[in-house]
C-alpha cells in the first residue's frame, strides 16, 4: 500500500460504509418477502402502524402480513439513519468533494425511498410498489459504490501504477449488459406487483408450448385452471407476455455475460482482479437462472422467489462495480498509457503479455 | 263542519300513500319469480389447502387440525353449482340499496365469510370481524367511481361499512395480514340478482313482466346468458356450465 493511499483511507468509514451497504441488502431481501408475501398492504397506515407510533407497536400486532410489513418499516427506518450518519460523515471527513456530494445524494435518495413506500401504501398505488422496488435496486448499487470507494482497494487501484487498460469495447460491453440487467430487474418489479401470482405455470416451456397461445379464450382457459392460495387474481395475457419477454431477457443476459467473462479473461489474464469479478458475475447470473426456473417450478415459493431478487440485486452491483473500476482504466483515458494495443473486435491489453 | 286546511292536507295525503300501496300491491301481484338451477358438468381443478392458515394459531383455533381448503368450484354430488352470481343483464337505474338493509360479510377463522356475496349500488356493506386477531379490510374495486378502501379492523372492534356506487362484478375484498383471505362482492344497480346455494338453486325474486337477458357469472368460469319473458307465473331458466 503506497503511501499516499494510506493516508487517504479511513478503515472505520470504509466499514461503516459496507455496515450501510449489507443493511441495504438485507432491506431489499426483506422488501422482497414483503412483496412475495403479499404483505405490502397489511398495514393501512404511514407512518403510523395500525394509529401507534411505528417504533411502538405493540407486538401481538407482529404476525401474518404485518410481520413483514412492519419489520421492513423498522429495518428501512435503520438503513436511513445509517445513510444520514454515513453521509454526514463522508461531508465532514472525505477529502474528495465528490465524495461528499455523493453522500448527499444517498441521503436524498433513501429519504425518497422511505417516501415512497410510504404513499404507496396510503395512496394504494401498486405502480408507486415498482418504483419503489427499482430505486431500492439503485439505492444498493450507490451504497456498494461509496463502500468501494472509501476502501483502500480503491485507493491503492485509483493511485496504483496503471499497467494495462481495458479496451473500450469490453468496458461499453459490461455496461450495456449491466443496463439490461437494470432492464431486468424493473421487468420483474413489474411481474411481482401484478399480484397475480405466476403468469406461466411451466419452464422452460410455456403453457406446454414455445411461446404460448395468448388469445382472449386460451387466457380465460389458464385462469379456470388456476387454484390460488394467495395471490388470486386473474391473469391477462399482457402478464404471459411480460413474463416470457423477462425469460428472452434472461437469456440474452446469460449470453452476455459469460461472453464479457471471456473477454475479460482473452484480454486481461486471468490473474487481473477485473477477470475474477466478472468470472464472480457469471457465477451469479448462472445462479440466478436456476432460481428463476426454481422460482416457477416452486409455484412462486416466497422465499425462493425473494432469493431470486436478491441474486438479482447482487448480479446488478457486481455489472456496475466491473464498470466502475474499470472506468479509469479505460483505453484512452486519462493517465493511461498503453504500452502495446493488439486490434481487435473488443481491443486487448499489454496485461496479457504481463499475466501469461 | 268546518276543514281546517291542516285536515284536507293530511287526508291528501293518507289518499296519496293508499294509491301508492294499491299501485305497489297489484305491481308485486304481477311481478314473478325467475327460479333456476345451475349445474357444473367435468371434473374442475382440485382446490388446494390453504396450508399457512394452521401456521398461526389465532386462525388455525377453529379447524381442529383439519386444513381448510380454497372454494373457487363448490359443487354437489350431482354438479350442483353453488356460488354463481344471476342477475339480468342491462337493467340498471333500479337500485334500492339506499332502504335495503345492509348485507354482512364476516371474518371467521380467517376467512372471509360468504366469499361470494351480491348487493345493489348504494346498499350498505356491513364487514364484522369474528376472530380474536387483527384484519385489514382491502376492497380493490376496477370500476371508476367505486373507491379502494384499506381499513384495519381489530379484534372485537366496530364493524365497518361501505357503499359502492357504481356497477361492479366480484369486486375484491382481501386481508393482507392473512393472504390467503378473499371474498368477491358483485355490486348491480337493481334488486335483481342471487346467488346460488349449495344445491345450485337461485331466485330472482319480483321481476316485473318483461323481456330480459339473465345471466349466470362465476369467477372463474366466466358468463353465460338467456333470454327470457316474464308474465305473472315464475319462469324458470337453468344453466350448466361445463370445464374441460
Amino acid at each position: 500500500m503506497n503511501a499516499k493511499a494510506q493516508i487517504r483511507n479511513d478503515p472505520w468509514l470504509h466499514r461503516f460504509a459496507v455496515l450501510t451497504a449489507i443493511i441495504t441488502f438485507l432491506l431489499i431481501g426483506l422488501g422482497g418477502l414483503v412483496t412475495s408475501h403479499e404483505a405490502g398492504m397489511s398495514v393501512p397506515d404511514w407512518p403510523t402502524s395500525y394509529g401507534y407510533n411505528m417504533f411502538a407497536l405493540p407486538i401481538k400486532f407482529w404476525h401474518g402480513g404485518a410481520f413483514f410489513e412492519h419489520t421492513h418499516r423498522l429495518l428501512a427506518s435503520g438503513a436511513g439513519f445509517l445513510t444520514t450518519i454515513l453521509a454526514v460523515w463522508l461531508w465532514l471527513k472525505d477529502y474528495r468533494k465528490w465524495m461528499k456530494w455523493l453522500g448527499v445524494t444517498a441521503f436524498l435518495l433513501v429519504v425518497a425511498q422511505g417516501v415512497l413506500g410510504g404513499l404507496r401504501v396510503t395512496m394504494h398505488m401498486d405502480s408507486l410498489g415498482i418504483f419503489h422496488g427499482v430505486v431500492a435496486q439503485s439505492y444498493f448499487v450507490l451504497m456498494c459504490a461509496i463502500a468501494l470507494f472509501t476502501s483502500r482497494f480503491w485507493s491503492e487501484w485509483s493511485d496504483g501504477e496503471k499497467r494495462f487498460f481495458v479496451s473500450r469495447g469490453l468496458w461499453t460491453l459490461v455496461l450495456a449488459t449491466t443496463i439490461l440487467i437494470f432492464t431486468q430487474l424493473i421487468l420483474g418489479a413489474t411481474m411481482r406487483h401484478q399480484h397475480a401470482g405466476l403468469a406461466i405455470h411451466d419452464f422452460p416451456l410455456a403453457y406446454g408450448k414455445i411461446w404460448p397461445d395468448t388469445s382472449a379464450d386460451a387466457v380465460a382457459s389458464y385462469n379456470a385452471d388456476r387454484v390460488e392460495v394467495i395471490s388470486v387474481n386473474p391473469i391477462t395475457a399482457f402478464q404471459i407476455e411480460l413474463q416470457m419477454v423477462h425469460r428472452i431477457v434472461a437469456l440474452a443476459i446469460v449470453i452476455l455475460v459469460a461472453l464479457c467473462a471471456w473477454l475479460s479473461w482473452k484480454r486481461l489474464g486471468g490473474k487481473n482482479p477485473l477477470t475474477k469479478l466478472a468470472w464472480c458475475w457469471l457465477a451469479l447470473i448462472t445462479v440466478q437462472i436456476g432460481l428463476g426456473a426454481w422460482t416457477v417450478w416452486s409455484d412462486k415459493a416466497a422465499d425462493v422467489a425473494t432469493l431470486h431478487v436478491l441474486v438479482g440485486a447482487l448480479s446488478l452491483v457486481t455489472g456496475a462495480l466491473w464498470c466502475i473500476i474499470a472506468f479509469g482504466r479505460r483505453e484512452g483515458a486519462t493517465n493511461i498509457a498503453p504500452t502495446k494495443t493488439i486490434s481487435g473486435a473488443f481491443g486487448t491489453s499489454p496485461a496479457m503479455a504481463a499475466n501469461k | 263542519m268546518n276543514y281546517s286546511r291542516t285536515d284536507w292536507l293530511t287526508k291528501k295525503a293518507a289518499l296519496s300513500i293508499l294509491t301508492i300501496g294499491i299501485f305497489g300491491a297489484w305491481q308485486a301481484a304481477s311481478a314473478a319469480d325467475i327460479i333456476g338451477t345451475i349445474t357444473l358438468q367435468g371434473t374442475p381443478p382440485a382446490e388446494k389447502e390453504i396450508t399457512p392458515i394452521m401456521d398461526n394459531p389465532d386462525c388455525s383455533a377453529m379447524y381442529n387440525g383439519k386444513v381448510p381448503t380454497t372454494h373457487f368450484y363448490v359443487v354437489g354430488p350431482n354438479g350442483q353449482f353453488a356460488d354463481v352470481v344471476v342477475s339480468l343483464k342491462g337493467v340498471t337505474g333500479k337500485s334500492t340499496g339506499a332502504s335495503a338493509p345492509p348485507a354482512v360479510l364476516d371474518q371467521k377463522g380467517c376467512l372471509y365469510s360468504p366469499q361470494i356475496l351480491a348487493v345493489q349500488t348504494g346498499q350498505k356493506i356491513t364487514i364484522k370481524n369474528s376472530d380474536v386477531c387483527v384484519h385489514n379490510v382491502h376492497c380493490t374495486p376496477a370500476v371508476a367511481g367505486n373507491a379502494e378502501h384499506n381499513d384495519v379492523q381489530m379484534a372485537g372492534g366496530p364493524d365497518l361499512t361501505y357503499t359502492f356506487p357504481q356497477p361492479e362484478m366480484f369486486l375484491r375484498f382481501k386481508c393482507d395480514v392473512h393472504p390467503w383471505m378473499f371474498a368477491w362482492v358483485s355490486v348491480f344497480d337493481s334488486p335483481y340478482f342471487s346467488v346460488s346455494d349449495k344445491d345450485g338453486k337461485f331466485v330472482i325474486k319480483d321481476v316485473p313482466p318483461g323481456k330480459y337477458t339473465v345471466e349466470a357469472d362465476h369467477r372463474k368460469l366466466g358468463a353465460q346468458t338467456q333470454d327470457v319473458e316474464v308474465a305473472d307465473k315464475d319462469v324458470t331458466v337453468n344453466f350448466t356450465f361445463t370445464v374441460k
